[in-house]
């Protein structure tokens, strides 16, 4: 029988919206505050959602272990405490949370095998949340 | 069609076992969890269903009746027990929130009257949580 497991990680980081594409005058009128050059910071929350069969023998859709191994080493330990816009993957594109939760989808779409990803959830705020389950180049505001 | 949601709240204790694996092998797959002596947590209960509004109640479903059914069949069976020891489905299946979710589908979605079962999410903590929309 089939399950979605969702599991939430918290992982903080700076970010500055700029695009290079805009003029000085567009970015501020933009990203306002968000683009402040000297950056700020979020505590962002992370949600996983992966589905599959429910093994017999162990009652799980996939071990925990292996879910929180890969994300700590892949996204975790590379987001965690980090300058977003330092890091290759936003050096040509700007780091909103709507990419964010992309490159996130992509690192797990890539690279986890033990379950199926049906998507995730980036909460930059309380107030605000972004979900990507892959497909189109776009997250959905939530 | 409209879709509501009811929420509840149990407190129950559990360990993972199976006794096909090994000792160790049970400790390896299963870590702490293994422990005999089992260990607790408080889940949230959400149970979602599905219906068109009746013209003459403006109700989907009977809340009250979503929610004497919740508790006969989930919560007087589940709230404050062990989980392996004292509810049956679990005498043969691992408690995991997985086997969970799909017991508490399994024991409601004969019971509700009106409503159709949509999903039911069993959160363990706060930071893990298991949706099962029955069998697909």
């Amino acid at each position: 029988m089939k399950a979605h497991l969702t599991r939430r990680y918290r992982f903080s980081a700076s970010h500055r919206l700029h695009s290079a594409e805009m003029t000085e005058g567009e970015n501020v009128a933009t990203y306002g505050k968000c683009n402040n050059p000297h950056g700020h910071g979020h505590n962002y929350a992370l949600e996983v959602t992966i589905s599959g069969s429910v093994d017999a023998s162990t009652g799980m859709v996939c071990n925990l272990v292996d879910l929180d191994g890969f994300v700590e080493s892949e996204i975790l330990a590379r987001y965690h405490l980090s300058n977003l816009n330092t890091l290759k993957e936003f050096s040509a594109e700007v780091p909103t949370t709507e990419n964010l939760s992309i490159r996130i989808y992509e690192i797990l779409q890539r690279g986890f095998r033990y379950a199926h990803l049906e998507g995730v959830k980036l909460e930059e705020t309380m107030m605000n949340s972004f979900e990507y389950y892959g497909g189109q180049q776009s997250a959905s505001r939530g | 069609m409209v879709y509501l949601t009811r929420k509840a709240e149990f407190s129950a204790s559990h360990y993972y076992h199976n006794p096909d694996f090994s000792p160790e092998e049970n400790r390896r797959i299963f870590g702490k969890c293994n422990n005999p002596n089992g260990h607790g947590h408080n889940y949230t209960l959400e149970v979602t269903v599905k219906g068109e509004v009746d013209p003459r109640s403006g109700f989907v479903v009977d809340l009250k009746q979503l929610k004497e059914v919740m508790h006969r069949e989930v919560l007087d069976a589940m709230d404050h027990r062990f989980l392996n020891k004292e509810v049956p489905e679990f005498l043969t299946q691992i408690p995991t929130t997985e086997n969970l979710a799909i017991a508490v589908w399994q024991r409601l979605a004969t019971k509700l009257q009106k409503a159709r079962l949509h999903r039911v999410r069993v959160y363990e903590t706060p930071d893990l949580f298991v949706d099962f929309y029955g069998e697909e």
